[in-house]
């Protein structure tokens, strides 16, 4: 009995060990090609390089104007989380302590606004902002917002059965206002359900690529932005594309690598909601 | 905090106006362009439903839809078993199940962009040595036929989104009691009478999640189909997403555009609410 449930045991982690091997073939592939040369990949793309080119690496970065792309999206996404976290949570808060119909209106409104998907508002929003010259970072950063608060409010309006009320009338009472009372004492003990809100806008922003595309001029690209511009420029030439690829996604590798426990937890969290 | 007090609309005010004007603004005006002859700045006259009569004969349209119902099809049946089945492997008490459980999870956090960029390499230059090697002619020019063009998109969003469906399941499967199974084995019960009489059942529920997750998602599918395909060969396996970005920034037909749009919120709409609907009346179950 023991012994048979050992061998079905190791024909699973077989098994598991073979999809595993699939499933980062691809990336492989992408890395090994891209230390080689183009004749190199001419006449195979499975085994390891016959030299090692670095050269490729030092040409895409340059093209991608990589720490600009870099710089463009850090400063893109970490503007727009910290927005959608700040205005996201105040809400979720007044929405969870009002009990008047106005306030259940106003929470099924957020919610409903997640049925609509970007394609239909995409037109006339890009028409709008186009007019009032907001074709812009500082424009898209509020895009983002209007997009990414329906969900964050949702969670934060679900953390909020957890935080007793009498908190707030204790503080109240101590003479604090309504703003004192939730930045010093309800939002840090919402902090789990803001990593959970930052983790999953975060991933959706940084690999954003329509709606950039449509609001940012090429100077301000991000990365994925520009890594488009930049395959069109080298279709055929594989070496420099893989290369180019890499290093795009070497940023996100380095946050999954410090990150990967919070980053699955509040995937799922947010998930399963 | 009652709602006369200042408070809780200062709380309010800005995610009001954020979606107000970014998605409730755009959304009212666009139903109202696609019913004129609007071209991004100035409508001039209404013309009824003549868009919409028009989109229904347009072959590349319904093209598009039917092809997107087809994708979403397949991609929903083979993510959740791909999701399912690589659950069932990393919640066993095997060595690696944190390591792969990383790796599978893996590219769902890269963009479909540039993943789409990675698997087009694959599907043209890795299957197509690899054809060569085993002198598989089916391996070639992949990506340049509709039928293939089809399977890649649906291999390509089943590898990167399986992680995220298995991270579903693992939730679900992580709740189901020990002591349930190991009763069930001592009882005598085989390792497929457990999973289809104990697992399973418990399990149902995060099917439904993932069959509508993964539903609404292939539906609104753009960056895959832009950098892997590019609706190529002749717009084949343009995806409904697509073809209104094309419609109307490449072709320049706005209110053509938004009728689609409209098109598209009422398929997408209709596919949320039964999921709701369904939702609800599992819990009245329970």
């Amino acid at each position: 009995m023991k012994n048979q449930e050992k061998k079905s045991l190791f024909s699973i982690e077989i098994l598991g060990i073979i999809l595993g091997l699939l499933w980062i073939a691809p990336f492989y592939l992408m890395v090994v090609n891209a230390f080689k040369t183009k004749r190199d990949i001419f006449s195979g793309v499975l085994g390891l390089p016959g030299t090692w080119e670095f050269e490729n690496f030092v040409q895409a970065f340059i093209d991608l104007s990589f720490l600009k792309s870099l710089f463009n999206s850090v400063m893109i996404t970490g503007l727009s989380v910290g927005i959608i976290i700040i205005f996201s949570s105040m809400a979720g808060y007044a929405l969870a302590r009002n009990k008047s119909k106005i306030s259940g209106v106003l929470f099924f409104v957020f919610v409903a606004a997640m049925l609509i998907p970007f394609q239909s508002v995409m037109i006339p929003l890009v028409s709008m902002f186009g007019q009032a010259d907001m074709l812009n970072a500082a424009g898209l950063i509020f895009m983002y917002l209007g997009f990414g608060c329906s969900l964050s409010i949702f969670l934060y309006h679900g953390a909020m059965t957890g935080v007793s009320k009498s908190l707030d009338e204790a503080a109240i009472i101590d003479g604090a206002s309504r703003f004192q009372l939730f930045w010093k004492i309800i939002f840090p003990l919402l902090k789990p359900i803001s990593v959970t809100v930052g983790i999953l806008n975060v991933i959706w922003i940084w690999n954003d690529y329509l709606l950039p595309s449509l609001v940012l001029s090429e100077a301000n690209a991000t990365i994925p932005l520009k890594m488009f511009y930049f395959f069109g420029q080298y279709t055929k030439q594989w070496h420099l594309a893989l290369a180019g690829l890499t290093i795009a996604i070497i940023p996100v590798i380095f946050g999954y690598f410090f990150a990967q426990k919070q980053i699955i937890n509040g995937v799922s969290e947010g998930a399963v909601k | 905090m009652n709602n006369r007090s200042m408070a809780f609309w200062l709380f309010l005010t800005p995610v009001i106006l954020a979606l107000a004007i970014v998605v409730v603004i755009p959304f009212v005006y666009g139903f109202f362009y696609s019913f004129t002859d609007w071209n991004g700045l100035s409508a001039t006259k209404f013309i009824g439903f003549e868009h919409y009569i028009n989109l229904f004969q347009e072959k590349e349209f319904m093209n598009s839809i039917w092809f997107t119902i087809k994708f979403a099809v397949a991609s929903v049946l083979l993510l959740n078993f791909f999701g399912l089945v690589l659950a069932l492997i990393v919640t066993r008490n095997i060595k690696t199940n944190n390591l792969l459980r990383t790796v599978f999870f893996m590219p769902n956090l890269i963009g479909g962009l540039i993943l789409g960029f990675i698997w087009q390499f694959i599907f043209v230059s890795v299957f197509g040595d690899i054809g060569d090697m085993l002198g598989a002619e089916g391996m070639q020019g992949w990506l340049s036929t509709t039928e293939t063009g089809f399977w890649g998109l649906v291999i390509l969003t089943s590898w990167q989104m399986a992680g995220y469906i298995m991270i579903i399941y693992i939730a679900y499967l992580e709740n189901i009691p020990k002591e349930l199974i190991e009763a069930a084995k001592i009882d005598g019960a085989s390792s497929f009478q457990r999973f289809k009489n104990i697992t399973f059942p418990l399990v149902a529920p995060a099917f439904t999640i993932s069959m509508f997750l993964t539903l609404s998602t292939s539906f609104k599918i753009y960056d895959q189909n832009l950098s892997l395909t590019n609706g190529g060969p002749y717009n084949s396996t343009q995806m409904v997403a697509m073809e209104i970005v094309r419609t109307a920034f490449s072709d320049n037909q706005m209110s053509y555009a938004q009728a689609k749009a409209v098109i598209f919120f009422l398929i997408v709409a209709v596919v949320a609410l039964t999921q709701v609907y369904y939702n609800k009346k599992r819990e009245v179950e329970m």
